[in-house]
Order: structure tokens, then C-alpha cells, then sequence
């Protein structure tokens, strides 16, 4: 197994000017490094700089000190095209809302990641549809999001987050609109998929959601509380050449 | 990216916004359609004018010019109207003089006519509207304009010479004063004279929505000794053929210069009306009308513009979790700028081709009311739909901008 880091978060400070002499310290020197194929959960209450934590890990904002290196490369100083490059290539956002385009169908919803990534259309296809596939929905390729339920929407969405081939999926809340049955399924899709070699990063307040994680990152304050590794198990299986 | 790629995303992207929104997209275009509509209407239909005057299709008929005092239509301005005035006459000897030395010419035709139309009457008193056009005319008046005659017969050379009182009716006149009776050997009178009638000729339709047939022609001679010879000569020439019309025209133009004694280097003392002339003619009196409509669609362009740029600023507030869903997966700034500028332009394509279509159709309005062949100008299509290209640019480019800059992380958030 491939022990390489893929994320390495040093002395991250995150501060918002709110106007005026006024700051918030989101956070407060956060340090963390994750390896390939960990499977980590981030826990923390509302406030406490976990959805800041999120959203710099995926590359949707940037630090205001410290370094961040994704897979050894340094992108705390990256412009905004080279970070929607990463997010592009690197990243598979998975939204507690879904946050799939409502006018297009599962297909094309799918496609999106590998049409900004410049893939042609015929490749581009069959990648969305093998995607779907894996995530079991196969035979809803051609359905609208309001024609899915809320787990099918959720596997649209991991499907979406997957066929770039990424580096980590970053799961925020994965199952809070779902009831606790479908949400079940979607953990275990997760667990199926990280026991296939993918790195899934998921982002909850839930303990019980929490604990399909091999490892539970507890945030307060803008800071690290705790970091606890959980012996499961089923270790990883081997690296499917990811 | 390829830009391709992105075109034929963005594309489906806007059409199927345009399908969305189907009422708000398509009070949109109505302002683009409007502006552009205005445009091609005019312009197909200068197109059809100026068309059937290339084919020969204006009263000139084909290969045929005709020479006058003064110009068809005149600036109208104080200079121009004294030098218009100081001109001499034609007179019937230097038609005479033409018809001698022109070798070019199939027919020389000598006319004269009144200014305003006449009220013809019937034997048993019933009479025409005061809009009868009454010339008089040589034979060769007749082939030069390529009238035939339907009925009865032209007047004879003898009867030229000596100003006999006969008359050959248009097909309108006929239908008018002699409903259900035969016209030939009856009476009518003019201005208190009679004449007989002796000939109608054949129908020859009207050009730009006046009627062709409504005229009584009668001799030459006989014109000028009931109204005098200082009324308005006028000599037509046709050509032997086509291909000699220029130089049949030059010919005629070198023998009238001598004959009226018009010193080198001096411009003519008279005005050519060819097909050519008639469409300079024509271009130059349109020019301020096409002017004010160009400048009026502008205006419309311009505020439907605007209303293009209202429904983007619109559609990116709308769009904004959209926004930051492509953003979130990959989409670059560059990305969601060129999507939502080349919506723009589509939404502003589409009018124009609604305005272009509905133009044309209408713009050919005018061909089918002369009877002329229509038009399709693919240039000024090709020019309104470039504009309306423009336009898309240039209200879009706020809106793109404005969604290209979003914050991912709020766009997400947004509800």
C-alpha cells in the first residue's frame, strides 16, 4: 500500500475581515496530513471552522497563512484557474444538497466534470455512463434530477464526483437530506469505494455517520481537538492502481 | 478546453434556458426581432424596387431609354431648380434631326404630354376620373414602347400629317367608358374636343402600383395644334439590342449635344432616363428615408440590447447555485464568462433570425403587390445578423462577467 501523502495542511490560519477592525479567526492553525486511501472523517460542531477546513481542502478557497500541499504540490498560492484546475482533476465534491444541474439529465450531469476537463465527447460518454454504472444506476442515465430520488440523486452526484478519476472525494454531509435508510446505502456505497482504493474525506456533525470512518479529525475553535485512528476490521484491500 | 466543446455546451446550455423560460426569452427577442425586422423589411424591399427596375420592368421596358427636359426626381434645392428652369425646351425639329443620324436605335418614339391627367368623356356623358394620361405621340412612339394594339387599329401616317382628330384608348379607359359596348368608331371628347376612337392597345400592367392602362394617346401633330408645342417633349429610343444600349445611349447623347448646340466640356442640356439612371435616381432619393430607418432600428437595437442584458443580469441571480456547481467541479473563470456570453448572443441571434425571416417575408410584400419577382438580400441578412451578434457581446459581456466572478463557496450556499 501506498503510503504517499496526499493532503499535507501545515499551521493553517484562516481569517475573515468582517469590515472595520473586526476578524474572524475560522481557523486557528490547523495541521493534518492524510494519506492515499484513508478513509477520515471531520467532525465538529457549526462554527467551529469545519466547512472553512472543507472548503480550503477543496480548493475552493485559500489560506490565509500556512502551506498546503496537495499531493506534494503546493497550492496555498495557487490562482484561481490553476485551483479549478485541481478541482477539476483532483477533487470530487459530493454536496449534503447534491447540487446537480436541474435542467440536465444524469448523463450530462456526470459529463460536466470531464467536458471543463477537455475530454471529447464520444470518451466523455462513455466514461459518464461507466460511472453511472458503477454507482448502480446504470438504467436512470437519461432522467432529470426531479425524476430521481433522493439516493439516486446522491449516486448522480457521486458518479459526477468519481469520473475524473480524483485523487480524494470530499463529501460534505453526504446524507443530511436523506432518511436514515438511504442514507445507510450511501455510506455503504462509500465504504465499498474506499474499500476499492479511493480517499474519501467526509465532513459531519453526525457521530454515527462519523464512525464508518477509519479515522474521526474533531475541529473547535478553529483548532484540532482530537485525531483518533480506528482500528476496523477490514483493512484496505490492495491498491487498484489509483 | 476545446472551444468547440465549450460552444456546443454552452449552445444547449442557452437553448435549453431559452426553453425554461420560454415567455421571458421570447419578450426578449421580440425587441431584437422588432429592430432587425425593420431593417430587412426596408431593405428587401428597396431590393425588390430597385430589382425591377434592373429587369427592365419599370415603364422604360427593356433595352429602352427615354430623353427629357428634366430629371425624373430633382434635389428640389433654389440653384438647381433655376438651372432646371433655364433650360430649352426639346423641340420636335431636334427629334426630327435624332431620328436622321442615329444608327444605333430600333425606334425612335417622340411623345408629349400634359402635366396632370385628363377627364375623358363618353358619347352618352359618362366620365373618367381626372387622371387620364393624354399624350401625343409619333408611330414610332408606339414601337418604342413596344405597344400593341388589342383592337382596332393605330393611326396612319397620313393621318399624323395632317392632325387628324382620332384616338387610341388604354385598356382602363376602354373599361371604364365602354363597359359593354364596342370603343371603335365611337365619339369621345377631351377638354371639349372630340376624337374618334380608332384603336386600344393591349394590356401592359402598372408598375409601382399605378396603372399603365389608364391613357388615350392621340397623334403628335394633333396634340400640338390643340395645346401647343411648348409643352413637355419627350423622345424614347429603344435600342437594336441589348448589347448596344450604351452605346446606343452615348450615340443619342453626342447627337443631341450637336444638335442642340451644347459646347464641349459643358454638361448635358438635357437628362437621360435609362434603367441605370433610374436606379441612381432611385438610390438618392431613398437614401435619407433607409437613413432614418437604420438610425430608428438602431435605437430599437440598442433598447433591446438592454433588455438582454436586464434578462442575464436576471439569469445569473437565478443561475447562481448553478454557478457555483461548475465551479466547484472545474469550470474556470474563462469558462462560465463564454457561457454566459455566448448565451447572450444566442438569445440575440434568435430575434435576429426572427426579425430577418419576417422581414424578408414582408420586405417582399412589395413584389407581390407590383407583381415583381422577390428578393432575398443575403447581405443585409448577413449584416443583421452580425449586428445582432454584436449586440449579444456587448449586453452580455456585463452579465459573464458579473456570473464569472461569483465566489464559488457563496454561489453554493446561495438558496
Amino acid at each position: 500500500m501506498n503510503n504517499s501523502e496526499v493532503i499535507n495542511l501545515q499551521q493553517i490560519i484562516k481569517t475573515y475581515d468582517m469590515g472595520g477592525a473586526e476578524e474572524v479567526h475560522a481557523l486557528r492553525g490547523v495541521s493534518i496530513q492524510i494519506r492515499k486511501n484513508e478513509y477520515v472523517a471531520i467532525m465538529g460542531p457549526s462554527g467551529s471552522g469545519k466547512s472553512t477546513l472543507m472548503n480550503i481542502i477543496g480548493c475552493l478557497d485559500t489560506p490565509t497563512s500556512g502551506l498546503y500541499e496537495f499531493n506534494s504540490v503546493n497550492v496555498s498560492e495557487m490562482n484561481d484557474n490553476q485551483l479549478a484546475k485541481v478541482r477539476n482533476k483532483e477533487i470530487g465534491f459530493v454536496f449534503q444538497t447534491f447540487n446537480l444541474l436541474a435542467r440536465s439529465d444524469a448523463l450530462h450531469n456526470v459529463e460536466l466534470p470531464l467536458i471543463y476537463g477537455g475530454v471529447t465527447s464520444a470518451d466523455r460518454k462513455r466514461r459518464a455512463r461507466e460511472a453511472l454504472e458503477h454507482v448502480g444506476l446504470g438504467d436512470r442515465i437519461h432522467h432529470k434530477p426531479n425524476e430521481l430520488s433522493g439516493g439516486q440523486r446522491q449516486r448522480v452526484a457521486i458518479a459526477r464526483a468519481l469520473v475524473n478519476q480524483p485523487s480524494i472525494l470530499l463529501a460534505d454531509e453526504p446524507t443530511g437530506n436523506l432518511d436514515s435508510k438511504t442514507g445507510d446505502e450511501i455510506m455503504q456505497l462509500f465504504e465499498e469505494l474506499h474499500r476499492q482504493g479511493n480517499t474519501i474525506i467526509l465532513v459531519t456533525h453526525e457521530e454515527y455517520i462519523a464512525e464508518h470512518a477509519h479515522r474521526i479529525v474533531r475541529i473547535r475553535d478553529g483548532m484540532i481537538e482530537s485525531d483518533q485512528t480506528i482500528n476496523k476490521r477490514t483493512p484496505a484491500l490492495a491498491d487498484q492502481g489509483r | 478546453m476545446t472551444l468547440l466543446l465549450e460552444a456546443k455546451e454552452s449552445l444547449a446550455m442557452a437553448l435549453s434556458a431559452l426553453r425554461t423560460n420560454k415567455l421571458r426569452s421570447i419578450l426578449t427577442l421580440l425587441g431584437i426581432a422588432v429592430g432587425v425586422f425593420s431593417i430587412i423589411a426596408v431593405m428587401t424591399a428597396m431590393g425588390v424596387l430597385v430589382n425591377s427596375i434592373q429587369g427592365g420592368m419599370s415603364w422604360l421596358g427593356a433595352h429602352t431609354f427615354q430623353v427629357q427636359k428634366y430629371p425624373m426626381f430633382n434635389s428640389g434645392t433654389a440653384s438647381e431648380e433655376a438651372k432646371l428652369r433655364n433650360r430649352r425646351d426639346i423641340t420636335y425639329e431636334q427629334a426630327e434631326r435624332l431620328k436622321e443620324h442615329v444608327t444605333l436605335a430600333k425606334a425612335v418614339g417622340v411623345f408629349c404630354f400634359v402635366d396632370f391627367g385628363k377627364v375623358v368623356v363618353s358619347p352618352r356623358g359618362e366620365k373618367t376620373n381626372p387622371n387620364v394620361f393624354l399624350a401625343g405621340r409619333d408611330i414610332d412612339g408606339f414601337l418604342a414602347n413596344n405597344w400593341t394594339i388589342a383592337d382596332g387599329r393605330l393611326y396612319t401616317q397620313e393621318e399624323v400629317e395632317s392632325a387628324k382628330r382620332v384616338a387610341v384608348l388604354g385598356m382602363d379607359v376602354v373599361k371604364k367608358l365602354f363597359p359593354k359596348t364596342d370603343p371603335i368608331g365611337q365619339t369621345i371628347r377631351i377638354d371639349g374636343r372630340e376624337y374618334d376612337v380608332i384603336g386600344v392597345v393591349s394590356r401592359r400592367g402598372g408598375m409601382l402600383g399605378g396603372s399603365g392602362d389608364y391613357h388615350v394617346t392621340i397623334p403628335i401633330t394633333t396634340f400640338f395644334s390643340v395645346y401647343g408645342k411648348d409643352h413637355r417633349l419627350g423622345i424614347k429610343v429603344q435600342s437594336l439590342t441589348p448589347e448596344t444600349y450604351e452605346d446606343c445611349i452615348e450615340q443619342v447623347r453626342g447627337i443631341l449635344r450637336t444638335v442642340r448646340h451644347v459646347p464641349p466640356g459643358e454638361e448635358d442640356d438635357f437628362y437621360i432616363w435609362s434603367n441605370d439612371s433610374l436606379i441612381q435616381q432611385f438610390n438618392d432619393l431613398t437614401k435619407y428615408v433607409r437613413l432614418g430607418i437604420f438610425l430608428v432600428s438602431a435605437v430599437a437595437l440598442i433598447a433591446a440590447g438592454v433588455g438582454i442584458m436586464n434578462i442575464m443580469l436576471v439569469s445569473v441571480t437565478e443561475r447562481t447555485r448553478e454557478i457555483g456547481i461548475r465551479k466547484a467541479i472545474g469550470a474556470r473563470k474563462s469558462n462560465i464568462l463564454t457561457q454566459f456570453i455566448l448565451e447572450a448572443i444566442v438569445l440575440s441571434e434568435f430575434g435576429g433570425i426572427i426579425g430577418i425571416i419576417l422581414g424578408i417575408v414582408a420586405g417582399n410584400l412589395a413584389a407581390v403587390f407590383f407583381e415583381i419577382p422577390p428578393v432575398i438580400p443575403f447581405d443585409w441578412a448577413a449584416i443583421g445578423f452580425t449586428i445582432c451578434s454584436i449586440i449579444g457581446i456587448i449586453f452580455g459581456v456585463y452579465p459573464a462577467w458579473k456570473a464569472s466572478n461569483l465566489d464559488p463557496i457563496e454561489s453554493l450556499r446561495y438558496e
